[in-house]
């Protein structure tokens, strides 16, 4: 299949128009990595949850005693209630996006600092480099999730979605920085570089311009990676019962329903709901990368 | 060149616990309140016989961390202690301290995550070597393929399924605990089964989830290792299939993932953690759950600076044996 594939892709741009090549090509890339559409597709699913489900439900039954406790799911209740009268239909529409936004935050400030460590190692090397590559390789033996423990549990009670997610940046930087630093380095030797060099282009004209838009691929894999580990250890700090004590986060509903024994209770409504939510967000989020894998390693497109 | 790996990896080692051991000192700190104080006073304030106990943890702690002293003079004794592993006494189970709870704690752990992240290993080297060897079958594909993206979900939710399919549906396991309530540890063969009957479905639901993680990075070095010379070479010899397979194909392509076992073991200990608290296992997970649950600070940060300790101790042996797997290494870092 790789033969055909590389074949036939240069004559597709020869024969098309220069206006419709792009989109056409996008298109039939798309339907060749179905990966990337699926993973897309789910997490999109699962962004419109907030806007649709606020408009269909009242967010506030999220609240303790808005209706009556330990209810199986019902017409009028879809997915019950838990032991403290919370509507847990209303509990995941409040709590899905909320899931979502320390995800996106601590994954999105991770990728910030990696792309500048990334450059500054990439391009200065010398000490600078020693120096971050060291930080790099020391953390990365780390489990990031035991220190985020520390962290969290001494300031337990006080804190919010937007520390969370701050807390979990501190510690999400070191793959995005370690992959922008390799990328740059093999980047600058490139011929394209020095005639762009050759031509008078300054070096930070050089790194918008010509750098950046090559490392595209690879700054939006290590997005959804980071933003992947950054909902991996929330929902892990919540689960432990770390997360922000009166949101009704997925990882904060996994852990009232782990205290409140659910599970050997058959209260199936209560735990179900947050897993299969956390599950397909992380397939999702796996899906994109792999797809997003395939396009930054034209290697792996010659996969079993 | 050997002695410069040697002597960087071990800084980096020495680096990794002073920087551990100086959080545990700074966080509590500068978190707003003092949790110690806190708790103290909230425990003094109920009445009943603890109060003795109370003054004299007070008096303790202040003798063994000389409060009233500057703080570098604290910084340092507490470095001293961290070196002798002394992490003070434990607030919730005063007069015990924390340390021999830990070592309580931890057989069960190591025990656990040493099966399930060997078992884990294997199976998914070996499934993910094959999924991407043109010989074999095309099941097996559809089959790996699904794993894979089972890597992706923390493992304690497959820990819950998994409970909720053999507690509710099929009562195959015990769902809690590491032993039956009643028996004696003790050195038997009744105990041993004992035990594994109730270690199989928190070490299963680690293993289902990591073996995709191994797959996924073995396949990816295995496509490499296709098309290259020597394999055609040793097809051209008309070696077995077998034997291209595991001595030319594997032995190359398994090198980068060992590093990657070392990098790993840190997620692996992380996602067994909650794992644990799932299926009630005594380890040092549920330890540390019922730590917070309790705000039993020193032993919380017990807990995590030996975890620390023991995983850089893994990374660092895992590192230093690299180079007996494979003799080419240098140990002179490339880009």
């Amino acid at each position: 299949m790789s033969a055909t594939t590389v074949a036939a892709a240069p004559a597709e741009i020869v024969a098309i128009p220069a206006g419709r090549t792009r989109r056409g090509s996008v298109l039939a890339y798309l339907s060749r990595n179905p990966q990337l559409v699926i993973g897309l597709a789910m997490l999109l699913a699962l962004l419109v949850v907030d806007p649709i489900g606020s408009r269909m439900i009242d967010v506030r039954r999220a609240e303790p005693l808005s209706e009556l406790p330990r209810l199986a799911p019902s017409w009028e209740l879809p997915l019950g209630t838990d032991d403290q009268g919370r509507n847990l239909l209303a509990v995941l529409v409040a709590g899905l996006p909320l899931t979502l936004k320390v995800g996106f935050l601590a994954g999105a400030i991770g990728l910030a600092i990696g792309i500048v460590l990334g450059f500054l190692a990439g391009y200065l090397g010398g000490p600078v480099d020693a120096v971050i590559r060291m930080a790099v390789d020391t953390l990365l033996t780390v489990p990031a999730l035991l220190v985020l423990i520390i962290i969290a549990a001494s300031i337990k009670g006080v804190i919010s979605v937007a520390t969370m997610a701050l807390v979990i940046a501190s510690l999400a930087w070191m793959y995005p920085t370690r992959t922008i630093r390799s990328q740059v380095l093999t980047m600058r030797e490139r011929p394209y570089i020095y005639v762009a060099r050759f031509n008078g282009m300054g070096e930070f004209q050089i790194i918008i311009r010509e750098i950046a838009p090559n490392l595209l691929p690879y700054l939006a894999a290590a997005f959804v990676s980071s933003v992947s580990s950054a909902v991996l250890a929330s929902v892990g700090l919540e689960a432990l019962g770390l997360g922000p004590q009166s949101e009704p986060t997925v990882g904060m509903t996994i852990y009232w329903s782990l205290h409140f024994n659910a599970l050997l209770r058959g209260m199936w409504w209560w735990w179900v709901p947050p897993i299969v939510v956390v599950v397909s967000l992380f397939v999702g989020l796996f899906l994109i990368s792999s797809g997003l894998d395939e396009i930054a390693n034209p290697r792996r497109r010659r996969r079993a | 060149m050997w002695a410069e790996y040697l002597s960087r990896r071990l800084l980096q080692f020495v680096i990794v616990l002073w920087g551990a051991a100086t959080l545990n000192f700074i966080v509590p700190r500068l978190a707003p309140g003092n949790p110690l104080r806190e708790r103290l006073v909230t425990a003094m304030q109920q009445p009943g016989p603890m109060q003795q106990g109370i003054e004299e943890m007070v008096r303790a702690y202040n003798v063994q961390f000389g409060l009233d002293q500057p703080i570098w003079i604290q910084y340092l004794k507490y470095m001293g202690a961290a070196l002798r592993l002394d992490f003070g006494y434990s607030i919730t189970q005063y007069p015990s301290k924390v340390l021999p709870m830990i070592m309580g704690a931890m057989p069960w752990t190591i025990g656990l995550l040493t099966v399930a992240t060997l078992l884990s290993f294997v199976v998914g080297c070996l499934l993910g070597a094959l999924v991407a060897w043109p010989h074999v079958p095309n099941f097996l594909k559809y089959v790996v393929g699904p794993m894979m993206a089972l890597s992706a979900i923390p493992y304690y939710l497959l820990g819950l399924i998994l409970v909720y399919l053999f507690g509710e549906l099929i009562p195959l396991f015990p769902l809690s605990g590491g032993y039956s309530i009643g028996s004696q540890p003790e050195l038997s063969l009744a105990f041993v089964l004992d035990v594994t009957h109730h270690a199989l479905l928190p070490a299963l639901s680690i293993v289902i989830a990591a073996t995709g993680l191994w797959a996924l990075s073995m396949r990816g070095m295995m496509i490499t290792t296709e098309g290259e010379d020597y394999m055609t070479f040793a097809e051209a010899k008309g070696l077995r299939r077998w034997r291209i397979f595991l001595t030319y194909g594997v032995r190359n392509a398994i090198l980068p993932v060992v590093t990657s076992l070392a990098i790993r073991l840190g997620h692996v200990v992380s996602g067994s953690v909650v794992v644990e608290i799932v299926f009630g296992y005594p380890g040092m997970g549920n330890l540390l759950f019922q730590a917070i649950a309790g705000s039993d600070y020193f032993l919380i940060y017990g807990i995590v600076f030996i975890t620390v300790l023991a995983l850089t101790l893994a990374t660092l042996l895992i590192d230093f044996t690299y180079p007996l797997l494979d003799p080419r290494i240098t140990y002179r870092r490339t880009h």
